[in-house]
């Protein structure tokens, strides 16, 4: 069973865009924990799953169309933000009752894409296409490449914003830049693992990283890391006890979590 | 010490104004905070800004490095008007006490210092070794060498706000703005990062400028006085201050902290 499984073309490709997704998701994630914007992709997850079901509709591809509609969903939450002066918890809250209410308006106009949209419910890595394939790749690679470039400015206005502005970082511009990452991956990760489980993708193992990091750069390599392990070793687990690939990607990001809550506890050195 | 640093940092004046404020007028939404501001820092000065709570010491501050823009008047930075200054890793700004940062979450020395360096403005090329070299040096400067690996979140707060000196000497700035660096910092741990600060401005002629409520605390390194509530009601050499009838106002409205030290 497991040669035919290695043999199949739809394999490698989920690995291909799992692989990917691993690591803008594992660094991203870093930066979204630290600045307590975790819950921010469980919000535009909501706006990504109205712009798959406007895709639908429109009968265009619909990752294409979810990505744009979340982008601008991001920078609204972003603009939302700063005028109204709300916690950002309150305009995410606002966005995504808004993009889910959206999704199921339009749901309800054409019901016969029911299954196509479980897919996005629930994520289906091995249904993912080779063009989508290739979108997840370079986008991805897109997501990394922009945080790497931005490295030391979005680390500087993480820690010590006012400085950071005083020191000349343009963190409005930077600010936009991480949100728009995060509106891509959330659109990549409701393939795979779908809307309600596409923030535990971005949050866990960031989250696990931050448990045993002792600097910076070793979060980012950690939860990268971690998100690697739980995106490859859950599809294979998927292929070997038949379980949803997506639940069992979230599993192991899960048990990885709490094996470095007791790591941290049986090691204190650790913590120093 | 013949370290790179203290070169750059000593470096002849190409111009001895380093700030100047003309007519500043600043209100956040309701009576004027500050009124008719005017004052110039020269290089190698030690200026305290000195005044009450509320007195808008710490807006100045803000005011001074671009935060905040005042409603009228004009600030000039090296001689070059505020809005079109870009080289602000010429400016080292500190805030109040920590309280600011997320040192909760892991982040070492080293980098918080090399975020700062790589921040802000386009990297010339460097020889290899550069930036650790730097490193060690404004750690070694403020007496925290070997630190460079240590989580911020595991140093106590005397020692975070030196990090914090350090990453702002590590851009080689002409001029330091403190805002009460050392409030709840303990009294020997103030007192040395007072002689730090008046060390710098002697051997390197850096330029300095503190703002604080302990008089005391600086009275014996600073050269210039800055008093404030709302307007300025006495800038000048230090010396002068002690015998000007602000000084006595402030110490009869016991608006001077004058630990004797």
């Amino acid at each position: 069973m497991l040669s035919t499984v290695l043999a199949s073309g739809f394999f490698w490709r989920a690995i291909l865009a799992g692989s990917f997704l691993a690591v803008a998701c594992g660094l991203l994630g870093v930066f979204l924990v630290w600045r307590q914007e975790a819950m921010i992709t469980h919000g535009l997850s909501h706006v990504a799953f109205a712009g798959i079901a406007l895709g639908l509709v429109l009968n265009f591809l619909p990752l294409i169309v979810s990505l744009i509609v979340c982008v601008l969903g991001s920078l609204y939450i972003l603009k939302l933000k700063q005028q109204t002066k709300l916690p950002g918890e309150t305009a995410l809250a606002i966005l995504s009752s808004a993009g889910m209410a959206l999704a199921i308006f339009l749901v309800s106009l054409r019901m016969n894409f029911g299954v196509e949209l479980m897919g996005y419910l629930f994520g289906d890595i091995l249904a993912i296409s080779p063009v989508e394939v290739w979108l997840s790749v370079v986008l991805a690679l897109m997501v990394t490449v922009l945080i790497l470039i931005h490295y030391h400015q979005l680390l500087y206005m993480t820690f010590d914003r006012e400085t950071a502005l005083a020191a000349g970082v343009k963190a409005d511009r930077l600010d936009k830049i991480l949100v728009i990452l995060m509106a891509i991956t959330v659109v990549l990760g409701l393939r795979i693992v779908g809307l309600l489980l596409v923030s535990a993708l971005t949050v866990v193992p960031a989250a696990s990283a931050l448990q045993l990091a002792r600097s910076f750069r070793q979060a980012l390599i950690l939860s990268t890391i971690f998100s690697l392990i739980s995106i490859l070793a859950g599809m294979a687990l998927a292929y070997l006890v038949n379980l949803p690939a997506s639940a069992s990607i979230v599993f192991l990001s899960l048990i990885i979590f709490l094996a470095t809550l007791g790591g941290k506890r049986l090691s204190p050195a650790l913590k120093k | 010490m013949t370290s790179k640093i203290s070169e750059d940092i000593g470096q002849p004046a190409k111009s001895q104004e380093i700030v100047r404020v003309e007519s500043v007028f600043f209100s956040y939404d309701g009576p004027p905070v500050l009124e008719d501001i005017n004052f110039t820092i020269n290089r190698a000065d030690f200026l305290a800004i000195i005044g009450p709570n509320g007195s808008g010491k710490t807006t100045l501050l803000k005011i001074m490095v671009g935060r905040l823009k005042p409603q009228a008047g004009q600030v000039f930075l090296f001689g070059q008007k505020i809005e079109d200054f870009r080289d602000w890793f010429r400016i080292g700004y500190i805030q109040q006490k920590a309280t600011h940062l997320e040192s909760n979450l892991p982040i070492s020395v080293e980098e918080v210092i090399t975020s700062s360096l790589y921040a802000g403005r386009k990297m010339k090329s460097r020889p290899p070794g550069w930036r650790k070299e730097r490193i060690w040096q404004v750690l070694q400067l403020v007496g925290l060498a070997g630190y460079e690996k240590k989580l911020m979140a595991t140093l106590s707060g005397g020692q975070q706000q030196r990090v914090l000196i350090a990453r702002a000497l590590a851009t080689e700035p002409e001029i330091m703005l403190l805002d009460e660096p050392t409030t709840g910092v303990d009294h020997q741990t103030q007192e040395n990062f007072y002689d730090l600060l008046g060390q710098l401005n002697h051997d390197y002629r850096l330029t300095i400028a503190v703002v604080t409520h302990d008089y005391g605390l600086v009275n014996k390194h600073i050269n210039q006085v800055a008093c404030l509530n709302r307007r300025l009601i006495y800038h000048g050499q230090h010396e002068e201050f002690c015998q000007s009838a602000a000084f006595k106002d402030l110490l009869a409205g016991d608006h001077l902290v004058m630990h004797q030290h």
